[in-house]
Protein backbone atom coordinates (compact mmCIF):
# COMPACT_ATOMS: atom_id res chain seq x y z
CA UNK A 1 0.00 0.00 0.00
CA UNK A 2 2.82 2.30 0.92
CA UNK A 3 4.58 1.79 -2.42
CA UNK A 4 1.37 2.42 -4.31
CA UNK A 5 1.01 5.73 -2.55
CA UNK A 6 4.60 6.56 -3.32
CA UNK A 7 4.13 5.83 -6.98
CA UNK A 8 1.04 8.00 -7.05
CA UNK A 9 3.02 10.86 -5.52
CA UNK A 10 5.86 10.31 -8.01
CA UNK A 11 3.35 10.42 -10.80
CA UNK A 12 1.95 13.71 -9.54
CA UNK A 13 5.46 15.19 -9.24
CA UNK A 14 6.33 14.22 -12.79
CA UNK A 15 3.11 15.66 -14.07
CA UNK A 16 3.81 18.85 -12.15
CA UNK A 17 7.24 19.14 -13.79
CA UNK A 18 5.67 18.79 -17.21
CA UNK A 19 3.17 21.52 -16.40
CA UNK A 20 6.06 23.75 -15.29
CA UNK A 21 7.90 23.26 -18.58
CA UNK A 22 4.75 23.95 -20.54
CA UNK A 23 4.22 27.18 -18.64
CA UNK A 24 7.88 28.12 -19.19
CA UNK A 25 7.18 28.00 -22.90
CA UNK A 26 3.84 29.75 -22.78
CA UNK A 27 4.64 32.62 -20.40
CA UNK A 28 7.42 34.31 -22.44
CA UNK A 29 5.31 34.02 -25.57
CA UNK A 30 2.33 35.63 -23.89
CA UNK A 31 4.55 38.30 -22.31
CA UNK A 32 6.06 39.14 -25.69
CA UNK A 33 2.68 39.41 -27.35
CA UNK A 34 1.19 41.48 -24.53
CA UNK A 35 4.20 43.78 -24.26
CA UNK A 36 4.43 44.35 -28.01
CA UNK A 37 0.74 45.10 -28.29
CA UNK A 38 0.82 47.38 -25.23
CA UNK A 39 3.69 49.47 -26.59
CA UNK A 40 2.82 49.52 -30.25
CA UNK A 41 -0.93 49.69 -30.35
CA UNK A 42 -0.90 53.49 -30.11
CA UNK A 43 1.04 53.83 -33.34
CA UNK A 44 -1.35 51.64 -35.32
CA UNK A 45 -3.43 54.14 -37.20
CA UNK A 46 -4.65 54.52 -40.75
CA UNK A 47 -1.53 56.29 -42.01
CA UNK A 48 0.65 53.53 -40.55
CA UNK A 49 -0.76 51.26 -43.25
CA UNK A 50 -0.92 53.82 -46.06
CA UNK A 51 2.10 56.13 -45.79
CA UNK A 52 5.80 55.61 -46.33
CA UNK A 53 8.24 56.35 -43.53
CA UNK A 54 10.26 59.24 -44.98
CA UNK A 55 12.73 61.19 -42.87
CA UNK A 56 12.61 61.26 -39.06
CA UNK A 57 11.38 64.83 -39.28
CA UNK A 58 7.99 63.64 -40.48
CA UNK A 59 7.35 61.64 -37.38
CA UNK A 60 8.71 64.30 -35.06
CA UNK A 61 6.56 67.03 -36.64
CA UNK A 62 3.52 64.82 -36.42
CA UNK A 63 3.12 64.52 -40.19
CA UNK A 64 1.48 61.32 -41.48
CA UNK A 65 4.02 58.54 -41.67
CA UNK A 66 3.82 54.79 -41.86
CA UNK A 67 5.33 51.54 -43.01
CA UNK A 68 3.35 50.68 -46.11
CA UNK A 69 6.56 50.39 -48.14
CA UNK A 70 7.92 48.01 -45.51
CA UNK A 71 4.89 45.74 -45.60
CA UNK A 72 4.83 45.61 -49.39
CA UNK A 73 8.60 45.11 -49.39
CA UNK A 74 8.31 42.21 -46.95
CA UNK A 75 5.73 40.48 -49.13
CA UNK A 76 7.79 41.04 -52.28
CA UNK A 77 11.08 39.83 -50.82
CA UNK A 78 9.46 36.87 -49.05
CA UNK A 79 7.64 35.87 -52.21
CA UNK A 80 10.78 36.06 -54.31
CA UNK A 81 12.38 33.80 -51.71
CA UNK A 82 9.45 31.38 -51.78
CA UNK A 83 9.31 31.21 -55.57
CA UNK A 84 13.03 30.44 -55.69
CA UNK A 85 13.00 28.05 -52.74
CA UNK A 86 9.97 25.89 -53.56
CA UNK A 87 11.30 24.17 -56.70
CA UNK A 88 14.74 23.59 -55.22
CA UNK A 89 13.44 22.57 -51.80
CA UNK A 90 10.80 20.24 -53.23
CA UNK A 91 13.36 18.72 -55.58
CA UNK A 92 15.72 18.08 -52.69
CA UNK A 93 12.85 16.70 -50.61
CA UNK A 94 11.92 14.27 -53.40
CA UNK A 95 15.53 13.13 -53.62
CA UNK A 96 15.61 12.57 -49.85
CA UNK A 97 12.37 10.62 -49.73
CA UNK A 98 12.03 8.87 -53.07
CA UNK A 99 15.58 8.03 -54.08
CA UNK A 100 17.09 6.50 -50.95
CA UNK A 101 19.48 4.40 -53.03
CA UNK A 102 20.88 7.37 -54.97
CA UNK A 103 24.49 8.12 -54.16
CA UNK A 104 23.78 11.84 -53.72
CA UNK A 105 21.13 11.08 -51.09
CA UNK A 106 23.36 10.79 -47.98
CA UNK A 107 25.44 13.79 -49.04
CA UNK A 108 22.31 15.85 -49.59
CA UNK A 109 20.98 14.87 -46.16
CA UNK A 110 24.11 16.09 -44.39
CA UNK A 111 24.39 19.24 -46.49
CA UNK A 112 20.74 20.10 -46.00
CA UNK A 113 20.99 19.75 -42.23
CA UNK A 114 24.14 21.87 -42.27
CA UNK A 115 22.45 24.54 -44.35
CA UNK A 116 19.51 24.49 -41.97
CA UNK A 117 21.74 25.03 -38.98
CA UNK A 118 23.94 27.64 -40.61
CA UNK A 119 23.60 31.18 -39.20
CA UNK A 120 21.22 33.14 -41.41
CA UNK A 121 23.62 36.05 -41.66
CA UNK A 122 26.00 33.84 -43.62
CA UNK A 123 23.23 33.18 -46.12
CA UNK A 124 22.97 36.95 -46.45
CA UNK A 125 26.70 37.08 -47.17
CA UNK A 126 26.29 34.41 -49.82
CA UNK A 127 23.49 36.35 -51.50
CA UNK A 128 25.61 39.49 -51.23
CA UNK A 129 28.42 37.77 -53.10
CA UNK A 130 26.10 36.15 -55.64
CA UNK A 131 23.73 39.02 -56.44
CA UNK A 132 24.64 42.34 -54.82
CA UNK A 133 28.29 42.38 -55.93
CA UNK A 134 27.70 41.50 -59.60
CA UNK A 135 24.66 43.77 -59.89
CA UNK A 136 26.32 46.60 -58.04
CA UNK A 137 23.27 47.40 -55.94
CA UNK A 138 21.29 46.19 -52.97
CA UNK A 139 18.02 44.73 -54.14
CA UNK A 140 14.83 42.93 -53.24
CA UNK A 141 16.05 40.12 -55.46
CA UNK A 142 19.19 39.71 -53.38
CA UNK A 143 17.05 39.69 -50.23
CA UNK A 144 14.82 37.06 -51.82
CA UNK A 145 17.82 34.89 -52.67
CA UNK A 146 19.10 35.17 -49.10
CA UNK A 147 15.69 34.16 -47.75
CA UNK A 148 15.50 31.32 -50.27
CA UNK A 149 18.60 29.87 -48.62
CA UNK A 150 16.73 30.06 -45.31
CA UNK A 151 13.66 28.35 -46.76
CA UNK A 152 15.25 25.64 -48.91
CA UNK A 153 16.43 23.32 -46.12
CA UNK A 154 13.13 23.70 -44.30
CA UNK A 155 11.09 22.94 -47.42
CA UNK A 156 13.36 19.99 -48.24
CA UNK A 157 12.74 18.48 -44.81
CA UNK A 158 9.01 19.11 -44.71
CA UNK A 159 8.66 17.78 -48.26
CA UNK A 160 10.59 14.67 -47.34
CA UNK A 161 8.52 14.00 -44.25
CA UNK A 162 5.19 14.58 -45.95
CA UNK A 163 6.12 12.31 -48.87
CA UNK A 164 7.23 9.67 -46.39
CA UNK A 165 3.75 9.56 -44.86
CA UNK A 166 2.38 8.19 -48.14
CA UNK A 167 2.45 4.39 -48.02
CA UNK A 168 5.16 2.74 -50.11
CA UNK A 169 2.50 0.53 -51.69
CA UNK A 170 1.16 3.53 -53.63
CA UNK A 171 4.53 3.86 -55.37
CA UNK A 172 4.70 0.15 -56.12
CA UNK A 173 1.19 0.25 -57.54
CA UNK A 174 2.29 3.05 -59.84
CA UNK A 175 5.43 1.23 -60.92
CA UNK A 176 3.47 -1.98 -61.46
CA UNK A 177 1.35 -0.35 -64.15
CA UNK A 178 4.50 0.59 -65.99
CA UNK A 179 4.82 4.21 -65.00
CA UNK A 180 8.29 5.73 -64.93
CA UNK A 181 9.51 6.63 -61.48
CA UNK A 182 9.28 10.42 -61.80
CA UNK A 183 5.71 10.05 -63.01
CA UNK A 184 4.79 7.93 -60.02
CA UNK A 185 6.15 10.59 -57.66
CA UNK A 186 4.57 13.47 -59.52
CA UNK A 187 1.13 12.05 -60.22
CA UNK A 188 0.41 9.63 -57.41
CA UNK A 189 2.60 10.42 -54.39
CA UNK A 190 2.71 14.21 -54.50
CA UNK A 191 -1.04 14.78 -54.94
CA UNK A 192 -1.64 12.52 -51.96
CA UNK A 193 0.85 14.56 -49.91
CA UNK A 194 -0.48 17.91 -51.08
CA UNK A 195 -1.56 19.40 -47.77
CA UNK A 196 1.69 18.39 -46.11
CA UNK A 197 3.67 20.02 -48.88
CA UNK A 198 1.76 23.29 -48.69
CA UNK A 199 2.06 23.34 -44.92
CA UNK A 200 5.81 23.00 -45.31
CA UNK A 201 5.91 26.00 -47.65
CA UNK A 202 3.97 28.06 -45.13
CA UNK A 203 6.25 27.08 -42.26
CA UNK A 204 9.34 27.95 -44.30
CA UNK A 205 7.72 31.20 -45.38
CA UNK A 206 6.89 32.17 -41.81
CA UNK A 207 10.39 31.31 -40.63
CA UNK A 208 12.00 33.41 -43.34
CA UNK A 209 9.56 36.29 -42.80
CA UNK A 210 11.03 36.81 -39.35
CA UNK A 211 14.65 36.96 -40.47
CA UNK A 212 16.45 40.29 -40.28
CA UNK A 213 20.10 39.31 -40.45
CA UNK A 214 20.28 37.96 -44.03
CA UNK A 215 18.54 41.09 -45.32
CA UNK A 216 20.90 43.68 -43.86
CA UNK A 217 23.31 43.65 -46.75
CA UNK A 218 21.03 42.26 -49.43
CA UNK A 219 17.70 44.10 -49.55
CA UNK A 220 19.36 46.73 -47.31
CA UNK A 221 16.32 48.79 -46.36
CA UNK A 222 14.64 51.91 -47.66
CA UNK A 223 12.66 54.75 -46.12
CA UNK A 224 10.58 55.30 -49.22
CA UNK A 225 8.45 53.48 -51.75
CA UNK A 226 10.34 53.19 -55.03
CA UNK A 227 9.01 55.29 -57.90
CA UNK A 228 8.34 52.25 -60.01
CA UNK A 229 7.38 48.74 -58.89
CA UNK A 230 10.52 47.27 -60.47
CA UNK A 231 12.42 49.20 -57.80
CA UNK A 232 11.06 46.64 -55.32
CA UNK A 233 12.98 43.90 -57.12
CA UNK A 234 16.06 45.66 -58.44
CA UNK A 235 16.54 48.36 -55.85
CA UNK A 236 16.96 48.48 -52.07
CA UNK A 237 13.79 47.40 -50.29
CA UNK A 238 12.48 47.69 -46.76
CA UNK A 239 11.38 44.66 -44.78
CA UNK A 240 9.59 44.38 -41.42
CA UNK A 241 12.19 42.56 -39.28
CA UNK A 242 14.95 44.81 -40.45
CA UNK A 243 12.89 47.99 -40.15
CA UNK A 244 11.88 46.93 -36.67
CA UNK A 245 15.55 46.79 -35.77
CA UNK A 246 16.46 50.14 -37.31
CA UNK A 247 13.47 51.87 -35.74
CA UNK A 248 14.35 50.42 -32.37
CA UNK A 249 17.94 51.67 -32.41
CA UNK A 250 16.95 55.12 -33.72
CA UNK A 251 17.08 58.07 -31.31
CA UNK A 252 13.46 59.13 -31.89
CA UNK A 253 10.68 58.24 -29.45
CA UNK A 254 8.06 58.34 -32.24
CA UNK A 255 10.05 55.81 -34.21
CA UNK A 256 10.38 53.58 -31.18
CA UNK A 257 6.63 53.38 -30.97
CA UNK A 258 6.41 52.68 -34.70
CA UNK A 259 8.94 49.90 -34.15
CA UNK A 260 6.57 48.29 -31.64
CA UNK A 261 3.75 48.63 -34.13
CA UNK A 262 5.91 47.02 -36.80
CA UNK A 263 6.45 44.16 -34.37
CA UNK A 264 2.68 43.74 -34.00
CA UNK A 265 2.29 43.51 -37.76
CA UNK A 266 5.16 41.06 -38.15
CA UNK A 267 3.92 38.94 -35.25
CA UNK A 268 0.39 38.81 -36.63
CA UNK A 269 1.68 37.92 -40.08
CA UNK A 270 3.78 35.03 -38.76
CA UNK A 271 1.09 33.79 -36.38
CA UNK A 272 -1.51 33.81 -39.16
CA UNK A 273 0.86 31.78 -41.36
CA UNK A 274 1.53 29.22 -38.63
CA UNK A 275 -2.11 28.88 -37.71
CA UNK A 276 -3.06 28.38 -41.37
CA UNK A 277 -0.36 25.73 -41.64
CA UNK A 278 -1.76 24.04 -38.55
CA UNK A 279 -5.32 24.10 -39.83
CA UNK A 280 -4.19 22.64 -43.14
CA UNK A 281 -2.40 19.71 -41.53
CA UNK A 282 -5.39 18.96 -39.38
CA UNK A 283 -7.73 18.09 -42.24
CA UNK A 284 -6.40 14.81 -43.54
CA UNK A 285 -7.12 14.22 -47.18
CA UNK A 286 -7.58 10.47 -46.92
CA UNK B 1 16.84 -64.76 -87.50
CA UNK B 2 16.13 -62.07 -90.02
CA UNK B 3 12.47 -62.26 -89.27
CA UNK B 4 12.98 -61.57 -85.63
CA UNK B 5 14.99 -58.39 -86.35
CA UNK B 6 12.24 -57.18 -88.62
CA UNK B 7 9.60 -57.69 -86.01
CA UNK B 8 11.65 -55.79 -83.48
CA UNK B 9 12.09 -52.97 -85.95
CA UNK B 10 8.40 -52.77 -86.48
CA UNK B 11 7.84 -52.89 -82.76
CA UNK B 12 10.24 -50.05 -82.06
CA UNK B 13 8.89 -47.88 -84.84
CA UNK B 14 5.42 -48.45 -83.50
CA UNK B 15 6.63 -47.38 -80.06
CA UNK B 16 8.15 -44.20 -81.49
CA UNK B 17 4.84 -43.34 -83.03
CA UNK B 18 3.04 -43.80 -79.74
CA UNK B 19 5.66 -41.71 -78.03
CA UNK B 20 5.22 -38.97 -80.57
CA UNK B 21 1.49 -39.03 -80.15
CA UNK B 22 1.91 -38.84 -76.43
CA UNK B 23 4.21 -35.86 -76.73
CA UNK B 24 1.81 -33.97 -78.95
CA UNK B 25 -1.01 -34.67 -76.57
CA UNK B 26 1.16 -33.49 -73.73
CA UNK B 27 2.08 -30.33 -75.65
CA UNK B 28 -1.50 -29.45 -76.37
CA UNK B 29 -2.33 -29.78 -72.75
CA UNK B 30 0.55 -27.78 -71.34
CA UNK B 31 0.48 -24.98 -73.96
CA UNK B 32 3.55 -22.87 -74.42
CA UNK B 33 5.97 -21.47 -71.89
CA UNK B 34 5.36 -17.77 -71.40
CA UNK B 35 7.90 -17.01 -68.71
CA UNK B 36 10.70 -19.00 -67.26
CA UNK B 37 12.97 -18.60 -64.27
CA UNK B 38 16.42 -20.06 -64.73
CA UNK B 39 18.78 -20.60 -61.81
CA UNK B 40 17.29 -17.61 -60.10
CA UNK B 41 18.88 -16.61 -56.79
CA UNK B 42 17.70 -13.57 -54.86
CA UNK B 43 19.58 -12.20 -51.88
CA UNK B 44 18.80 -9.41 -49.46
CA UNK B 45 22.28 -8.43 -48.39
CA UNK B 46 23.77 -11.76 -47.38
CA UNK B 47 20.42 -13.34 -46.66
CA UNK B 48 19.35 -15.74 -49.42
CA UNK B 49 15.60 -15.45 -50.00
CA UNK B 50 15.32 -17.57 -53.15
CA UNK B 51 17.90 -20.21 -54.00
CA UNK B 52 18.69 -21.39 -57.51
CA UNK B 53 15.09 -21.58 -58.62
CA UNK B 54 14.09 -22.77 -62.09
CA UNK B 55 10.52 -23.18 -63.26
CA UNK B 56 8.31 -22.38 -66.24
CA UNK B 57 5.15 -20.29 -66.28
CA UNK B 58 2.71 -21.47 -68.90
CA UNK B 59 0.61 -19.30 -71.11
CA UNK B 60 -3.09 -18.98 -70.28
CA UNK B 61 -2.68 -20.98 -67.10
CA UNK B 62 -2.80 -20.12 -63.44
CA UNK B 63 0.37 -20.92 -61.57
CA UNK B 64 0.13 -20.86 -57.77
CA UNK B 65 3.08 -20.28 -55.48
CA UNK B 66 2.49 -21.83 -52.09
CA UNK B 67 4.56 -22.36 -49.00
CA UNK B 68 4.91 -21.20 -45.40
CA UNK B 69 5.61 -17.56 -44.51
CA UNK B 70 9.13 -16.47 -45.34
CA UNK B 71 9.67 -19.20 -47.93
CA UNK B 72 10.47 -16.66 -50.65
CA UNK B 73 7.33 -16.91 -52.74
CA UNK B 74 6.56 -13.20 -52.68
CA UNK B 75 10.22 -12.41 -53.30
CA UNK B 76 10.13 -14.67 -56.33
CA UNK B 77 6.89 -13.17 -57.57
CA UNK B 78 8.25 -9.63 -57.29
CA UNK B 79 11.34 -10.61 -59.25
CA UNK B 80 9.11 -11.49 -62.20
CA UNK B 81 8.45 -7.86 -63.04
CA UNK B 82 11.57 -6.32 -61.55
CA UNK B 83 9.87 -4.88 -58.49
CA UNK B 84 13.10 -5.43 -56.57
CA UNK B 85 14.86 -2.78 -58.61
CA UNK B 86 14.14 -0.16 -55.96
CA UNK B 87 15.24 -2.32 -53.06
CA UNK B 88 18.84 -1.37 -52.57
CA UNK B 89 19.84 -4.53 -50.73
CA UNK B 90 18.22 -6.94 -53.17
CA UNK B 91 20.64 -8.76 -55.43
CA UNK B 92 19.51 -11.04 -58.21
CA UNK B 93 21.44 -13.61 -60.22
CA UNK B 94 20.17 -15.98 -62.88
CA UNK B 95 17.62 -15.28 -65.55
CA UNK B 96 13.94 -14.54 -65.84
CA UNK B 97 12.77 -15.05 -69.40
CA UNK B 98 9.69 -13.55 -70.98
CA UNK B 99 9.08 -15.18 -74.35
CA UNK B 100 12.72 -16.26 -74.33
CA UNK B 101 14.23 -12.86 -73.55
CA UNK B 102 15.89 -12.12 -70.23
CA UNK B 103 14.04 -9.29 -68.49
CA UNK B 104 17.16 -8.57 -66.43
CA UNK B 105 19.19 -7.84 -69.53
CA UNK B 106 20.85 -4.45 -68.90
CA UNK B 107 19.45 -3.19 -72.20
CA UNK B 108 15.89 -3.87 -71.07
CA UNK B 109 13.97 -0.99 -69.51
CA UNK B 110 12.05 -2.16 -66.41
CA UNK B 111 9.18 0.15 -67.32
CA UNK B 112 8.50 -1.73 -70.57
CA UNK B 113 8.70 -5.01 -68.67
CA UNK B 114 6.12 -3.83 -66.15
CA UNK B 115 3.75 -2.85 -68.93
CA UNK B 116 3.84 -6.46 -70.13
CA UNK B 117 3.79 -8.03 -66.69
CA UNK B 118 1.19 -6.44 -64.44
CA UNK B 119 0.87 -6.87 -60.72
CA UNK B 120 -1.87 -6.87 -58.10
CA UNK B 121 -0.86 -6.50 -54.48
CA UNK B 122 -1.97 -7.99 -51.22
CA UNK B 123 -3.70 -4.82 -50.11
CA UNK B 124 -5.90 -2.92 -52.52
CA UNK B 125 -3.97 0.16 -53.61
CA UNK B 126 -6.22 2.65 -55.37
CA UNK B 127 -4.42 5.95 -55.94
CA UNK B 128 -5.89 8.01 -53.11
CA UNK B 129 -6.44 11.28 -54.95
CA UNK B 130 -7.90 9.81 -58.12
CA UNK B 131 -11.43 8.95 -59.18
CA UNK B 132 -12.43 5.40 -60.08
CA UNK B 133 -12.13 6.31 -63.75
CA UNK B 134 -8.71 7.92 -63.37
CA UNK B 135 -7.49 4.96 -61.35
CA UNK B 136 -8.37 2.54 -64.12
CA UNK B 137 -6.83 4.54 -66.94
CA UNK B 138 -3.86 5.83 -64.89
CA UNK B 139 -1.45 3.58 -66.75
CA UNK B 140 -2.49 5.15 -70.05
CA UNK B 141 -3.34 8.71 -69.11
CA UNK B 142 -0.17 9.32 -67.17
CA UNK B 143 2.04 8.30 -70.06
CA UNK B 144 0.39 10.87 -72.29
CA UNK B 145 -2.60 9.13 -73.89
CA UNK B 146 -5.29 11.81 -74.06
CA UNK B 147 -7.77 10.31 -76.52
CA UNK B 148 -10.94 10.50 -74.47
CA UNK B 149 -12.80 7.97 -76.58
CA UNK B 150 -10.06 5.40 -76.29
CA UNK B 151 -9.74 5.96 -72.54
CA UNK B 152 -13.49 5.58 -72.03
CA UNK B 153 -13.42 2.37 -73.99
CA UNK B 154 -10.45 0.94 -72.10
CA UNK B 155 -12.01 1.93 -68.81
CA UNK B 156 -15.24 0.12 -69.56
CA UNK B 157 -13.55 -3.00 -70.89
CA UNK B 158 -11.14 -3.24 -67.96
CA UNK B 159 -13.86 -2.69 -65.38
CA UNK B 160 -16.05 -5.25 -67.10
CA UNK B 161 -13.21 -7.78 -67.17
CA UNK B 162 -12.66 -7.14 -63.48
CA UNK B 163 -16.39 -7.71 -62.85
CA UNK B 164 -16.76 -4.25 -61.36
CA UNK B 165 -18.35 -2.23 -64.13
CA UNK B 166 -21.99 -2.78 -63.17
CA UNK B 167 -21.30 -1.78 -59.59
CA UNK B 168 -19.55 1.49 -60.39
CA UNK B 169 -20.76 2.60 -63.81
CA UNK B 170 -22.91 5.36 -62.33
CA UNK B 171 -20.19 6.84 -60.21
CA UNK B 172 -16.98 6.64 -62.18
CA UNK B 173 -15.99 10.06 -60.88
CA UNK B 174 -16.23 9.06 -57.24
CA UNK B 175 -12.90 8.68 -55.44
CA UNK B 176 -11.32 5.23 -55.73
CA UNK B 177 -11.01 5.13 -51.96
CA UNK B 178 -14.79 5.29 -51.56
CA UNK B 179 -15.21 1.69 -52.69
CA UNK B 180 -15.35 -1.32 -50.38
CA UNK B 181 -12.21 -3.41 -49.87
CA UNK B 182 -13.29 -6.08 -52.35
CA UNK B 183 -14.27 -3.48 -54.90
CA UNK B 184 -10.97 -1.67 -54.41
CA UNK B 185 -9.12 -4.89 -55.11
CA UNK B 186 -11.10 -5.45 -58.29
CA UNK B 187 -10.35 -1.81 -59.16
CA UNK B 188 -6.65 -2.61 -58.73
CA UNK B 189 -7.11 -5.58 -61.04
CA UNK B 190 -8.94 -3.42 -63.60
CA UNK B 191 -6.10 -0.93 -63.43
CA UNK B 192 -3.61 -3.70 -64.11
CA UNK B 193 -5.72 -4.99 -67.02
CA UNK B 194 -6.14 -1.56 -68.60
CA UNK B 195 -2.58 -1.52 -69.87
CA UNK B 196 -3.17 -4.89 -71.57
CA UNK B 197 -0.40 -6.90 -69.96
CA UNK B 198 0.51 -10.41 -71.00
CA UNK B 199 1.17 -11.82 -67.57
CA UNK B 200 -0.51 -10.86 -64.32
CA UNK B 201 1.20 -11.38 -60.99
CA UNK B 202 -0.98 -11.50 -57.89
CA UNK B 203 0.43 -11.34 -54.39
CA UNK B 204 -2.17 -12.85 -52.07
CA UNK B 205 -4.89 -10.80 -53.73
CA UNK B 206 -7.66 -12.06 -51.46
CA UNK B 207 -5.92 -12.18 -48.10
CA UNK B 208 -7.51 -8.95 -46.91
CA UNK B 209 -10.96 -9.70 -48.28
CA UNK B 210 -14.12 -11.31 -46.95
CA UNK B 211 -15.26 -14.69 -48.37
CA UNK B 212 -17.77 -13.17 -50.77
CA UNK B 213 -15.25 -10.80 -52.33
CA UNK B 214 -12.70 -13.61 -52.37
CA UNK B 215 -15.10 -15.74 -54.38
CA UNK B 216 -15.61 -12.94 -56.87
CA UNK B 217 -11.89 -12.51 -57.34
CA UNK B 218 -11.37 -16.26 -57.74
CA UNK B 219 -14.06 -16.43 -60.40
CA UNK B 220 -12.37 -13.51 -62.04
CA UNK B 221 -9.00 -15.24 -62.08
CA UNK B 222 -10.49 -18.31 -63.71
CA UNK B 223 -12.10 -16.05 -66.31
CA UNK B 224 -8.91 -14.06 -66.89
CA UNK B 225 -6.72 -17.06 -67.55
CA UNK B 226 -8.43 -17.51 -70.90
CA UNK B 227 -6.42 -14.51 -72.06
CA UNK B 228 -3.58 -14.02 -69.63
CA UNK B 229 -0.96 -16.00 -67.81
CA UNK B 230 -1.46 -15.62 -64.09
CA UNK B 231 0.95 -16.23 -61.25
CA UNK B 232 -0.60 -16.06 -57.82
CA UNK B 233 0.94 -16.23 -54.39
CA UNK B 234 -1.47 -17.62 -51.87
CA UNK B 235 -1.51 -18.78 -48.29
CA UNK B 236 -4.80 -20.42 -48.87
CA UNK B 237 -4.18 -23.98 -50.06
CA UNK B 238 -7.81 -24.55 -50.87
CA UNK B 239 -7.67 -21.51 -53.09
CA UNK B 240 -4.59 -22.81 -54.89
CA UNK B 241 -6.35 -26.14 -55.42
CA UNK B 242 -9.49 -24.43 -56.70
CA UNK B 243 -8.07 -22.04 -59.23
CA UNK B 244 -4.56 -23.05 -60.27
CA UNK B 245 -3.40 -25.36 -63.03
CA UNK B 246 0.19 -25.57 -61.84
CA UNK B 247 1.60 -25.22 -58.37
CA UNK B 248 5.01 -24.58 -56.97
CA UNK B 249 5.75 -25.40 -53.37
CA UNK B 250 8.55 -23.36 -51.88
CA UNK B 251 10.25 -23.86 -48.57
CA UNK B 252 13.07 -21.81 -47.02
CA UNK B 253 13.97 -20.27 -50.37
CA UNK B 254 14.01 -23.52 -52.30
CA UNK B 255 11.58 -24.70 -54.89
CA UNK B 256 10.71 -28.07 -53.41
CA UNK B 257 8.19 -29.26 -55.90
CA UNK B 258 6.59 -28.00 -59.07
CA UNK B 259 3.93 -29.64 -61.18
CA UNK B 260 0.31 -29.86 -62.06
CA UNK B 261 -1.82 -28.75 -59.15
CA UNK B 262 -4.04 -31.80 -59.26
CA UNK B 263 -1.12 -34.15 -59.11
CA UNK B 264 0.74 -32.23 -56.47
CA UNK B 265 -2.23 -31.97 -54.15
CA UNK B 266 -3.23 -35.60 -54.55
CA UNK B 267 0.09 -37.24 -54.80
CA UNK B 268 3.03 -35.02 -53.81
CA UNK B 269 6.49 -36.34 -54.56
CA UNK B 270 8.40 -34.67 -51.80
CA UNK B 271 7.80 -35.46 -48.16
CA UNK B 272 7.95 -31.76 -47.19
CA UNK B 273 5.22 -30.94 -49.69
CA UNK B 274 3.06 -33.68 -48.30
CA UNK B 275 3.61 -32.50 -44.75
CA UNK B 276 2.80 -28.93 -45.64
CA UNK B 277 -0.28 -29.84 -47.60
CA UNK B 278 -1.58 -32.02 -44.81
CA UNK B 279 -1.04 -29.25 -42.30
CA UNK B 280 1.88 -30.73 -40.38
CA UNK B 281 3.70 -27.37 -40.53
CA UNK B 282 3.40 -23.92 -42.05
Amino acid sequence: MKTLRRRQIQDKIMEGLLVVSTITILIPLLIIIAYVVYNGFGALNWSFFTEELGSPARAMQGQPTGLVHTMIGTLVVDFIGLVLAVPVGVGAGIMLSEYPEHKLNPILRIMNDTLNGMPAILKGLLAFALIVKPMGTFSGLAGGVALAFVMIPIIARTTESSLMTIPWSIREAGLAIGLPRWRVVLSTVMPAAKTGLVTGFLIAFARAAGEAAPLMFTSFGNNYLPNHWTGMIFGPVDTLPQRLYSLAISPYAQWHQMGWAAAIVLLSFVIILFVTARLLTRQKNY
Amino acid sequence: MENKVKTENIKSSAMTTTNEIETTVEKKETSRVRMEAKNLTIKYGTNVAVRNLSMPIYNEKVTALVGPSGCGKTTFLRSLNRMHDLTKSAHITGEVLLDGNDIYDPKVNPVTIRRKIGMVFQKPTPFPTMSIYDNVVAGLKLVGIRDRKLLNEVCEIALTQAALFDEVKDRLNAPGGSLSGGQQQRLSIARALAIKPEVILMDEPTSSLDPKSTMKIEDLIVELKKKYSIVIVTHNLAQAARISDYSAFMYLGDLVEYGKTKKMFQNPEDKRTEEYLTGKFG
